[in-house]
């Protein structure tokens, strides 16, 4: 494979954005047949480099070379023309239209007369052949975020992309969705397509990856061979700096009852039961994770206790007060903290600016409202206290958050629910998509909360992840909590056990 | 390396729309429009060049002309900042006609039944009246809207057509003047119920209250904590929810705020201009109002600035109708602009970029 020659070039790229040089003169080169892994931190440049291969940006300076010949990319489609097709972390699909429609979605031909069993049959043809399981006739809406991404997939592969880019495609998937995306990326390596793969994870790295590139602070730090490093050496490529190790869980004294769920019961967006008689407690001072297959009911779970979605039945106690079905205000009033799955749309207001993101929750209270009035010096004081204290990268506070990078954002919005000086904490998946060092920065941040006295709820589908920082864990399956272990005694075998359904006896919750 | 390369125009998608360029945007389609227009009045037999000199000769020519565009941007102003508002929060109030006839009516019937109160009180009662069936009239299209998510735009439209012929039957009917020649209208009211005017022209009180409406907008808008959770909700509900706003209430304070801005252009128009309640008292402000807002893209000190050149279009429309063109023309030119605003939307998302398209051959 090593004489292959390179199927796409990027010669000595530059592109700068007001503040920032997201990518200073990088070079960087993909084999057909082979997976080529992109890492580095966030806000290192990989999605700006690859937008700029993929016609979405285009480069202030440096060239694009594809199958030997110099191209200029103008928008999306023009990158499809050469074969360049990239597959977004934010799906690009039609809900109530079908996995075929979908795929042919946005093509020129056919022109008229749209033969959908043909193309029905086409599909599926293409998608059994590299193993992306799902359905042509069936609706977009009714699938899972990974049974989506197989359509995005295959729809790049319709189209005829021999260059295959995915943006973070393992953040939203299960353990057992991520073991097949990397089979199927597998096969279209084998099938001489080029994939590049970009992802935080460097265990995934040195799974599935046969080169990897490292950005770092826009500029490539160089391209390896997978066999010749390994994930110590790779870190200290992508940081610079050696990586202290993880942060320790530390038992700190338990105080009173923050949280307690007594047998509540939710319905989900589709009017389905989602959670079904769910008790817990959570004392101040205590972390406890909740573990699960993504969809047990883990996102309802966060918004009954954030006041976001009713009770059906049961009642939720904050700090020993009836709480049940009252309004997230209140919620919030009573000093519960949500950091969402969904960042940029409910977390965060992706036109707005940083300035007014941050005063979301304190814009009813003073310093930040007088009167009726907002006064906007001290939002601007907040803003500048909190940017610094939590190291944000921002090039000035008017800039809207949609334009910050993902490990940005989230500190942004961690920044803010955490200055609030929550006695709980609602946190969900607050780790995805973020670098080894703003996952260290957010745990660390997480671990000083509890210390400081904070109940915190983590919810996450990284079972290491829970086991690292959970006093106990909660396992969720189909709405139920499934037991609850002490985390210094969970094992990984018997969480797995529980998260499949096999429910232990007699535990304490 | 052979070089050969040739510059052409390309769309690039922007960033963030530039500050100039959502200025650029409304000149750009009303030039368009006025393109357009001459095109038809070309194909019509008339020389558009000396259609658009009457045009403009009539509304800025004369002092005349220049205070009757006034006198027009005032209801244009005051149901555009209504418009603007609730379009703002995502609330697609078409129901501003319905909510200045509505405001006209609760005026009017303050005039007709205490004709004998004193100017002052007189005048501030019919300033509340009319804010207030304005207001009532919007909030009605709210509550479905905010309880039971039923879509404003169809309900906020139909009442339109309700507040229209409730007026006219008021006036072909039991409010009807005596002494009116059978004419659909009510008898004049008193002398206390008139608007001060200003330089001898009948430019009314009514142009201060809309100017002093844009201001306070203004400030609610990015000063004060009912604004920003008004942009906020508009930007993104779900955000709004999770921060613990109360969007239902803000969907009814809103369209309350909405509707009454209208409501008060019809006060200021019965009070300031006919002086009695009359069938037709807007030849359609309210749905002009739909234009100036998307026009200004939705800032209060824009639809100041638009509904004067609306105004000077509609004025200009009534001094060419003396050439022998159909007043409809200016409905055209209307609607040409919303076309081409919409159109040219495309500048502010994308911008004109000169690329080299080369055909160079790499090693
Ligand atoms: N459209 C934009 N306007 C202004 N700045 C931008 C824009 N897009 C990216 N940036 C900035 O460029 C830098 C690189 O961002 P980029 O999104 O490429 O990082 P990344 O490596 O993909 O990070 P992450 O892992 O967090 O997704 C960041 O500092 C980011 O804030
Ligand atoms: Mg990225």
């Amino acid at each position: 494979m090593k004489d292959e020659p390179n199927l796409v070039e990027m010669r000595d790229i530059t592109k700068g954005f007001p503040g920032v040089l997201a990518n200073d003169r990088v070079s960087f080169a993909a084999r057909a047949g082979e997976i080529h892994a992109l890492l580095g931190e966030n806000g290192a440049g990989k999605s700006t480099l690859m937008s700029i291969l993929t016609g979405l940006y285009r480069p202030d300076e440096g060239e694009i070379i594809v199958a030997g010949r110099r191209i200029e990319l103008h928008s999306p489609r023009d990158a499809i023309r050469n074969g360049i097709g990239m597959v977004y972390q934010h799906f690009r699909l039609i809900p109530p239209f079908s996995v075929a429609e979908n795929v042919i979605l946005g093509l020129d031909a056919p022109r008229f007369l749209l033969n959908m069993p043909e193309i029905e049959k086409k599909v599926a043809a293409l998608s059994e052949s590299y193993g992306l399981r799902v359905d042509p006739k069936v609706k977009v809406w009714q699938l899972s975020v990974g049974e989506q991404q197989r359509v995005e997939i295959v729809k790049m592969l319709y189209r005829g992309a021999r260059i295959l880019i995915l943006d973070e495609p393992t953040a939203v998937l299960t353990p057992q969705e991520t073991r097949e995306l990397f089979l199927t990326l597998r096969r279209m390596a084998g099938n001489g397509h080029a994939v590049i793969f970009i992802t935080h994870k460097l265990h995934e790295v040195m799974e599935v990856a046969d080169r990897i590139t490292v950005l770092r602070g826009g500029r490539s730090v160089g391209t390896v061979e997978k066999k010749d490093t390994n994930p110590a050496s790779l870190a200290r490529m992508m940081v610079g700096r050696e990586i202290p190790p993880a942060p320790s869980r530390s038992e700190g004294p338990r105080g009173e009852k923050i949280l307690e769920l007594q047998a509540v019961q939710a319905m989900s967006d589709k009017g389905l039961p989602a959670l079904r008689g769910v008790s817990l407690t959570i004392r101040a001072g205590e972390l406890l994770g909740i573990a699960g297959v993504s969809g047990n009911g883990q996102k309802e779970l966060a918004e009954v206790v954030t006041g976001l979605r009713p009770v059906q039945a049961g009642r939720l106690y904050i700090k020993g007060k009836d709480l049940t079905n009252r309004s997230p205000k209140e919620i919030i009033e009573a000093g519960v903290s949500h950091v969402p799955e969904d960042r940029l749309g409910t977390g965060l207001i992706p036109n707005l600016g940083v300035l007014e993101n941050v005063i979301l929750k304190e814009y009813r209270r003073p310093p930040i409202s007088r009167g009726p009035l907002l006064d906007r010096r001290a939002a601007r004081e907040r803003s500048e206290d909190l940017v610094r204290d939590f190291q944000v990268k921002v090039a000035y506070l008017d800039l809207p958050v949609k334009l910050l990078s993902g490990g940005n954002l989230q500190r942004l919005l961690l920044a803010r629910e955490i200055s609030a000086a929550p006695s709980l904490i609602v946190a969900v998946y607050p780790v995805r998509g973020l670098d080894i060092g703003a996952t260290e920065t957010v745990h660390n941040l997480l671990l000083q909360q509890k210390a400081r006295g904070a109940a915190i709820l983590l919810i996450s589908e990284d079972l290491e992840e829970i086991l690292h920082l959970s006093d106990r864990v909660a396992v969720m399956y189909e709405g139920e909590i499934q037991g609850v272990l002490p985390s210094s005694e969970a094992r990984l075998e018997e969480i797995g056990l529980l998260m499949a359904g096999m429910k232990k006896e007699a535990t304490t919750a | 390396m052979n070089k050969q390369s040739q510059l052409t125009l390309t769309l690039e998608k922007r960033l963030a729309p530039s500050r100039w360029i959502s200025f650029l945007v409304p000149t750009i389609s009303v030039a368009m429009a006025l393109l357009f227009g001459a095109i038809f009045l070309l194909m019509t037999g008339h020389d558009p060049l000396k259609v658009y000199e009457i045009m403009a000769e009539g509304a800025f020519g004369s002092k005349y002309g220049l205070s009757e565009t006034v006198v027009k941007s005032i209801p244009l102003m005051l149901t555009g900042l209504g418009v603007s508002i609730a379009f703002k929060m995502l609330l697609w109030n078409i129901g501003a006609e319905g909510q200045l006839y509505m405001g006209a009516f609760a005026a009017s019937w303050v005039a007709l039944s205490f004709p004998d109160a004193s100017p002052g009180f007189l005048l501030s009662a019919m300033f509340l009246a009319g804010f207030l069936g304005g207001a009532l009239w919007g909030l009605l299209p709210a509550l479905p809207r905010a309880f039971l998510g039923v879509n404003e735009v169809i309900t906020s439209l139909m009442l339109n057509y309700v507040a229209i012929l409730w007026v006219d039957y008021l006036v072909y009917g039991p409010w009807k003047d005596p002494k009116g020649f059978n004419f659909p209208l009510t008898a004049p009211f008193t002398p206390s119920a008139d608007l001060p005017t200003f330089f001898g022209t009948r430019i009314h009180l009514g142009l201060v209250v809309a100017l002093a409406a844009a201001a306070i907008l203004n400030v609610v808008l990015w000063r004060t904590r009912w604004g920003y959770e008004i942009r906020v909700i508009g930007e993104s509900p779900a955000a709004a929810r999770y921060a613990g706003m109360n969007i239902a209430r803000n969907i009814l304070l809103v369209m309350f705020l909405s509707g009454g801005l209208a409501g008060l252009a019809g006060m200021t128009e019965v009070a300031g201009i006919t002086h009695r309640l009359q069938h037709g008292i807007s030849p359609g402000y309210g749905y002009s109002a739909i234009i100036i807002a998307w026009l200004s893209k939705l800032s209060p000190g824009a639809v100041v600035l638009v509904s004067f050149l609306l105004g000077a279009l509609l004025v200009g429309g009534y001094s060419i109708q003396s050439s022998g063109l159909p007043a409809a023309t200016v409905s055209m030119l209307q609607g040409a602009i919303l076309f081409f605003v919409l159109g040219s939307e495309i500048l502010t998302k994308y911008r004109l970029v000169l690329v080299r398209r080369g055909e160079r051959r790499a090693n």
